[in-house]
């Protein structure tokens, strides 16, 4: 099997479930029979499959399938979601109207017929993970393991975890679209321990895209993945505790967007917006970032594991404009806000699986470069903090309050990058940081990485990305004054 | 109503546990165990007044562990059919083969059973099952009511909710193990926003939650609690950077309790990353760190007559008067560290894991009054954010909000405050633990004090 055409997937659980245009169609003209504004049936069929591999030896294989049917009914600003795990008419019925409850008003409307609507494709893989042989994938984690052993004599114990997963969806609405989608993706990651003189580190490194497992070459091949665990673990030996205070503090370029997507990005999903809990309310147009500062959301990136071809609402996937030039542009839409908005839709309707509806959700995330040297900024600044890698982070909605956690992160004294430092947080507010943006890099990158974001209680993969950063000042939270 | 599973009975969910385990001996595997869990849910969203969210959800799954020659493999399907049940035992069988043999791997030798009849544990209340989707609405639309009537600077929230949750976990093993047991639950939580003087928002959380309904606080309570939260934030400013007592509040001291967990989980034992590795017997914390796990004590949230695996549950002290007793063990980490099952196993894939139950800082005898009145100038924690710990090295470090005490008194609101430690220290400086222990969750932490830790702010 390859990847199919648009055209060919919906016909998966029509020939797999019965569950055609036909079926489709009552299923919506049921779930609006006590009124409503609009309806969809959401199914999904997803195989996962993981294989962990521990103290050299492949220590257990897991496979897992999960399949079910969502309906959801919006009435005003009210929603009604129920779903099915089997397919039987009975229970797809009952979801349905079950989901229907949450309309009142009664009413009638015309019966509604779903046809096939076409999507771009943003991930075509010409050899789907899921069919190559187990073989293939035991040798990229014998490579991982052996290159992060071979690494250095401290470590000591070496987890590597190979998981593939292929998605499939598809979205009936009462607008009449049907749209569906088979989403794959694969991810190697590693946890290393090394150990000297009595001192334990760890640290993770984990690689991951919608691609086959030829992504995994050259800057994502097990060994360079394998490579950067063990170099993170084995530097932070000599690992300095971090200073306390606000100071100067330098992002480096890829990574840190993870720290754009929570501080910022998710302030800029519209249902925030919609429901006034969000600092961004009503502040299109105005300027909330310094000059320079240009926000992407893109779900558009070829083999990227936050892409989508159509989110969980059967909107094509695309590229949205955040903030340009320091200027709120738009948020993230999913159907209900953009309704709200009296706007388009940005196909950021995204669900972890059939259990949740959908929300707005970014794909991939990331600021755009700048004209300076990064090696100018480092320079620029005498006493603060260059941070590389972090394990993750959380925001405050509504104030944007934000907290990360570094795991490479190294002082900067008199214009260089000195000792390296223990993990450590940086807590700030979301609009000030954005604001406090002295000094744009040349070196924008989006690395491909695994990166799972969680609003909600959903999780969904999700990419990141920016150039080189200076932010002004940044609290650190180490422990010395 | 459900929209799946509910209409099969205890002995419906065992017949497939042991359908599956058997499926699994006949395709060729030494050992076997089948995990069958069935939940129902419902939950409503009252925002602004208005009806804004009904959810209702049935899950259902059964999960297969097999071992074939010592190597283990997994499966899971959401499909009960006879068909799909062998299908998932030929393909657990199939991948085993992928595995390498392991000499710790598989089930435990004997020694299943339960600690308790699962009707003496409390953790059903067959009334949770029925609360009709208008009570829950009410519930949600008043303790939002009450959010706003409570405060006039709450004018916004993320909207009132009141929902309910049951559960069936079953496992059966192909040493002859089978047992089942139900778990309810119901609350009701609410999120109150309030607009600061810079434009800033402000937001509080205050929820309740019980198996049964009778014990939950009223919806008008919740709220009021919400507003309360909420509106003494407003104003907040950053605290000023030093080593001061900080006062852990009821809703944030679970979150570092869920720390220690992780700490002496028997599985980050074998793989060497936790702090407390070849620590086992030392006193690490002070007298009044006594953290019990204790999933025998009924009618507590994550009560459970048996573990992952089939056996029977005990109450496990993993910190006796701040000296730490062993890390928490299912029989795979045991086994690997020459130890014995805690009976702490948790469902994992092919290999189980080890979880908690109900987690908690044995209460001490101070008010938390007391506690906040014994701190000169020092920090009073309500909010955490963020996942800075590393239970590799034990340091510690989260972003932090709360209120500033000064001369033993609440004073300002603070934010965007970081406090850190070491995760050991902040054991030995656990000096003073308070009378108010309640179980909102399986993991739980009266108020205490840690007498130093770095804030760090302006």
């Amino acid at each position: 099997m390859s990847v199919q055409a648009p055209q060919t997937t919906d016909r998966f659980f029509a020939e797999q479930y019965g569950l055609g245009t036909a079926e489709l169609g009552r299923l919506l003209d049921l779930a609006l029979g006590r009124g409503g504004d609009y309806a969809d049936v959401f199914a999904e069929y997803s195989l996962h499959r993981n294989i962990n591999f521990e103290e050299e030896t492949i220590k257990s294989a897991s496979a897992s399938t999960a399949q079910g049917v969502g309906v959801r009914v919006v009435s005003g600003d009210a929603i009604g979601y129920a779903y099915s795990e089997d397919f039987a008419w009975s229970s797809l019925q009952r979801a349905a109207r079950t989901a229907g409850n949450i309309a009142q008003a009664g009413g009638q409307h015309a019966p509604i017929a779903v046809a096939t609507v076409p999507l771009p494709d943003y991930y075509a893989v010409a050899s789907p993970a899921v069919n190559e042989p187990a073989e293939a994938k035991l040798d990229l984690i014998r490579r991982a393991d052996s290159t992060a052993r071979a690494y250095a004599p401290t470590i000591t114990h070496v987890m590597v975890m190979f998981a593939e997963e292929e998605r499939r969806t598809m979205v009936a609405t009462s607008e009449g679209v049907l749209a569906a989608d088979v989403q794959p993706r694969v991810t190697l990651a590693l946890q290393v321990v090394s150990e000297r003189n009595g001192d334990r580190q760890s640290a993770f490194q984990g690689s991951a895209a919608r691609e086959g497992l030829a992504y995994f070459t050259d800057e994502y091949s097990p060994e360079e993945t394998a490579r950067e665990a063990a170099r993170m673990a084995t530097t932070l030996h000599d690992a300095v505790d971090a200073p306390a205070g606000a100071m100067p503090v330098v992002l480096g370029n890829g990574w840190s967007g993870v720290l754009l997507h929570e501080a910022v990005g998710h302030g800029l999903e519209a249902d925030f917006n919609r429901k006034r809990t969000s600092l961004y309310t009503d502040r299109v147009g105005e300027q909330v970032a310094a000059p320079g500062v240009t926000l992407i959301d893109d779900a558009t990136l070829p083999g990227y594991i936050g892409s989508l071809n159509m989110d969980d609402e059967g909107t094509p996937g695309q590229r949205t404009v955040l903030i340009e030039d320091g200027v709120l542009v738009g948020y993230m839409h999913d159907w209900i806000s953009a309704r709200h908005f009296n706007t388009d839709r940005t196909g950021n309707g995204r669900r972890q699986n059939y259990h949740h509806y959908p929300v707005p959700r970014m794909t991939n995330t990331y600021l755009l470069g700048g004209e300076v040297d990064p090696d100018e900024i480092i320079r620029s600044v005498d006493k603060g903090v260059y941070c590389v890698n972090y394990s993750g982070g959380q925001v405050n909605i509504s104030n944007g309050d934000f907290v990360f956690s570094t795991v490479e992160a190294y002082l900067i004294e008199g214009g260089k990058q000195t000792a390296p430092l223990k993990h450590t947080s940086l807590i700030g507010n979301g609009p000030t940081l954005l604001q406090n943006v002295t000094m744009i890099g040349s070196d924008p990158d989006i690395p491909k990485r695994t990166g799972t974001c969680g609003k909600e209680g959903q999780g969904v993969p999700v990419g990141a990305g920016c150039p080189t950063l200076l932010v002004s000042e940044l609290n650190i939270g180490g422990t010395q004054q | 109503m459900s929209v799946n599973g509910a209409d099969l009975t205890e002995q419906d969910y065992l017949d497939v546990a042991e359908a599956a385990v058997a499926a699994a001996r006949k395709a060729g595997a030494e050992e076997a165990e089948a995990a069958v869990g069935a939940g129902n849910d419902f939950s409503a969203t009252v925002r602004q007044g208005k009806t804004e969210k009904l959810l209702e959800s049935g899950s259902k799954g059964v999960s297969l562990r097999v071992f074939v020659g010592g190597r283990a493999a997994s499966v899971s399907t959401s499909d009960f059919s006879p068909a799909a049940i062998r299908r998932a035992a030929s393909d657990a069988v199939d991948l085993a083969k992928i595995s390498d043999p392991d000499e710790y791997g598989g089930l435990p030798d004997a020694g299943f059973g339960l600690s308790a009849d699962p009707d003496d544990l409390e953790t059903y209340d067959p009334a949770t099952a029925t609360l009709t989707p208008e009570r829950l609405i009410d519930w949600a639309g008043r303790a939002e009511q009450a959010a706003f009537d409570a405060h006039a600077r709450v004018t916004n929230s993320d909207g009132g909710t009141a929902g309910r949750t049951t559960m069936r976990v079953t496992l059966a093993n192909s040493h002859g193990f089978a047992a089942s047991y139900r778990r309810s639950s119901c609350g009701i939580g609410i999120e109150a926003i309030a607009d600061d003087e810079d434009g800033k928002k402000r937001n509080g959380w205050w929820w309740s939650s019980h198996r049964s309904a009778s014990q939950l606080e009223s919806p008008e309570a919740v709220g009021r609690t919400a507003a309360e939260r909420t509106v003494r934030q407003l104003g907040a400013r950053q605290a000023p950077t030093g080593a001061v007592p900080v006062v852990w509040d009821v809703t944030v001291g679970p979150a570092l309790l869920g720390i220690y967990a992780r700490a002496a989980d028997g599985h980050a034992a074998y793989r060497r990353s936790t702090f407390l590795l070849g620590r086992e017997g030392e006193t690490i914390g002070s007298a009044s760190a006594v953290i019990v796990d204790d999933p025998t004590r009924p009618g507590l949230p994550a009560s459970r007559p048996f573990d992952g695996e089939g056996l029977p549950t005990q109450r496990n002290v993993l910190f006796d008067a701040g000296r730490f007793t062993d890390f928490l063990l299912d029989t795979y980490s045991a086994r690997k560290l020459g130890k014995t099952s805690t009976h702490s196993a948790g469902r994992g894939g092919a290999l189980t894991t080890v979880t908690t139950s109900n987690f908690f800082i044995e209460p001490g005898t101070h008010t938390p009054d007391e506690i906040i009145a014994s701190v000169d100038q020092g920090l009073f924690l309500t909010d955490l954010i963020g996942f800075a710990e590393n239970i590799t090295t034990g340091d510690f470090s989260r972003g932090a909000g709360g209120i500033w005490i000064e001369g033993g008194r609440l004073t300002y609101p603070v934010s965007e405050i970081n406090v850190s430690g070491h995760l050991a220290e902040m054991l030995a400086n656990l000096d003073m633990v308070a009378n108010d222990l309640q179980f909102r969750s399986g993991t739980a932490a009266p108020t205490f004090r840690i007498g130093t830790m770095m804030v760090s702010g302006q």
